[in-house]
């Protein structure tokens, strides 16, 4: 349809803050760039995994931080404010649970999303990076999870976290120091709620949100892997390098192209 | 291409940066705006003389910076020329250039002021940790409550100015009467689990307990008659000196130091144990330096913690 005289005036007013945002940080342009990259025709519901664990985590940061707002992590108020949090306040109930579970949630897609990429072969080259990160991912997260189930500072929680210190505590040689260290003393003591608190909610929480984003860039760099059954064998980068070997794996996947659209080329260095 | 030496094509000036005319207006504005906001306070014939400032400044100001989308030609760009790159590239003796400099100072600099912040912080973090770890001792009572021969249940504050729900110890004492020479002997033993750090229960009937006040804090008193010692969480079982009988615990449990005061029973430093010889008054054991629940004191597995902090 061409574009009326009128048409073309709105899209031009409309497109004034696009482009004045695009000139001064090309944002538009890596927005869409993100949106609209290519990925294999062949992705299925599997591939949302990783999606679904991102979801999962800012819910963690969004209900982290409402909460953060009425809960006190020293060991005589602590207690107390969660009880406020579930039972007085409005809606805090909804909140903590969200919280609650969705750790729960969190963890069992961190696993799911593992398990895809383990079976589709997405941990490959040029990936294996990527499954390095998300391995430090899935050992933050867990640190959150152990974190976090002291902060209620009822019995579960507290004697849950004697027992998961003092596990720490017979890892060889530095395994005294590690339980000391998240102790902060020999004994938990006072300092110890407000410890798991800071690393809870600010140092691991950071650390996180540095990894996904590190991991999330991967996946954009290297494109997403094709399920293990897919016809798009031999794929290669037509126009960007040439026609020289694509780099295998990236949008199409290459296990045996030669950069020209054949296949199946024998191998001559072995 | 925007780098390309020629002026570009006047169709193609959008793909220059777009740099503002210079011009006095936005100081202007700024000024009277501020002459205003002076006025309001002090009085109103400034505030007037400023709003003029202002919308004359103003209207200036956007005169200016509409130009070019009005379409007139804009003012003269900034003259700039750099073309001294060009005689840096020319041979001569090896030299120390600025820019190889300026780098080292920069990420020498940089690293300083990183490890003049970080190690601090890091420190803070760290240190308090390991500094301090010394036990206070603690006052449990006049002895004429610890009967001879008679196990007796004491909870306490081990740090006399923290809130008791962290602080609360528990400790089984035994009178056991007097040594062979003649020193009265107790068997103080640690209710924490030597397995992960659980509470471990006296195995047998536990008498209604009483309250004592002692200047650490209050100390509740409760008679009992154990057969042994069991703890709830992974099911690790210990006779009445503390040796391991059944379950995960790799150690016996841990005993307390102790000492008599003008006739009060005071608890020292807590120590790991291996293993005890004897019963009793007549008890041996080698005294080791408190480690957490798990870890070995003696044997090979020793072995693995050769550093307690």
């Amino acid at each position: 349809m061409p574009k009326t005289k009128r048409r073309q005036q709105v899209e031009d007013v409309a497109m004034v803050p696009l482009d004045w945002l695009e000139e001064r940080s090309g944002l538009v342009g890596a927005t869409k760039y993100f949106l609209f990259r290519k990925v294999p025709a062949e992705t299925n519901w599997f591939h949302t995994l990783g999606s679904a664990t991102l979801t999962a985590f800012i819910v963690q940061l969004v209900t982290g931080v409402i909460l953060a707002m009425y809960y006190k992590p020293d060991p005589e108020n602590a207690y107390a404010s969660i009880e406020r949090i579930t039972n007085d306040l409005t809606l805090g109930w909804l909140v903590r649970g969200m919280h609650r579970w969705g750790a729960s949630v969190f963890i069992i897609l961190l696993f799911l999303h593992m398990g895809r990429v383990f079976l589709f072969g997405a941990y490959k080259y040029p990936r294996e990076l990527n499954w390095l990160l998300g391995v430090f991912i899935l050992l933050l997260a867990m640190l959150e999870g152990f974190t976090g189930y002291l902060l209620p500072w009822d019995q579960t929680a507290y004697w849950a976290t004697v027992v998961g210190i003092n596990i720490n505590a017979n890892a060889p040689i530095a395994g005294p120091f590690i339980a000391d260290f998240l102790r902060s003393g020999t004994e938990i003591g006072v300092d110890t709620l407000a410890r798991f608190y800071s690393l809870h909610m600010l140092l691991i929480p950071g650390a996180l949100i540095g990894l996904i984003t590190l991991h999330l860039y991967l996946v954009i760099r290297l494109g997403v892997t094709p399920p293990p059954w897919t016809e798009q064998a031999g794929g290669y980068e037509p126009t960007e390098n040439g026609g020289k070997p694509a780099r295998a794996g990236l949008v199409n996947p290459t296990p045996r192209g030669n950069g020209n659209g054949e296949v199946g080329r024998e191998r001559v260095d072995r | 291409m925007a780098d390309e030496p020629e002026r570009p094509e006047p169709g193609r000036e959008e793909h220059e940066p777009h740099v503002p005319a210079s011009t006095i207006g936005p100081f202007a504005f700024a000024l009277g705006i501020a002459l205003v906001l002076l006025g309001l306070i002090v009085s109103w014939p400034v505030a007037a003389v400023g709003g003029g400032i202002a919308v004359i400044a103003g209207f200036l100001w956007m005169r200016d910076a509409t130009r070019e989308l009005r379409g007139l030609p804009e003012g003269p760009p900034p003259s700039r020329t750099i073309d001294e790159d060009e005689a840096d590239e020319e041979e001569g003796p090896a030299r120390y250039p600025r820019n190889v400099f300026l780098e080292g100072a920069t990420l020498g600099i940089g690293a300083a002021i990183g490890v003049v912040v970080t190690l601090p912080a890091l420190g803070f973090m760290v240190l308090p940790a390991f500094t301090g770890q010394e036990y206070d001792p603690v006052d449990l009572g006049p002895l004429d409550n610890f009967p001879a021969d008679q196990w007796v249940i004491a909870k306490f504050k081990s740090v006399s100015d923290e809130p008791p729900d962290v602080s609360r110890r528990t400790v089984f004492a035994r009178n056991n009467g007097e040594t062979q020479d003649g020193q009265p002997s107790f068997t103080l033993i640690s209710n924490r689990c030597v397995h992960l750090g659980c509470p471990v229960q006296p195995q047998g009937l536990t008498e209604e307990g009483r309250t004592i006040d002692t200047e650490g804090g209050p100390v509740e008193l409760l008679n009992t008659a154990p057969n042994g010692f069991g703890c709830p969480c992974h099911g690790g079982a210990y006779d009445t000196e503390g040796n391991r009988t059944a379950g995960p615990p790799v150690r016996a449990l841990d005993r307390y130091e102790y000492s008599i005061v003008e006739g009060r029973l005071v608890l020292g430093t807590p120590f790991s144990v291996a293993e005890v010889q004897g019963t009793g008054a007549d008890a041996v054991m080698e005294a080791y330096k408190v480690v957490d629940p798990g870890q070995h004191v003696d044997g090979l597995e020793a072995y693995f913690y050769p550093y307690v902090p």
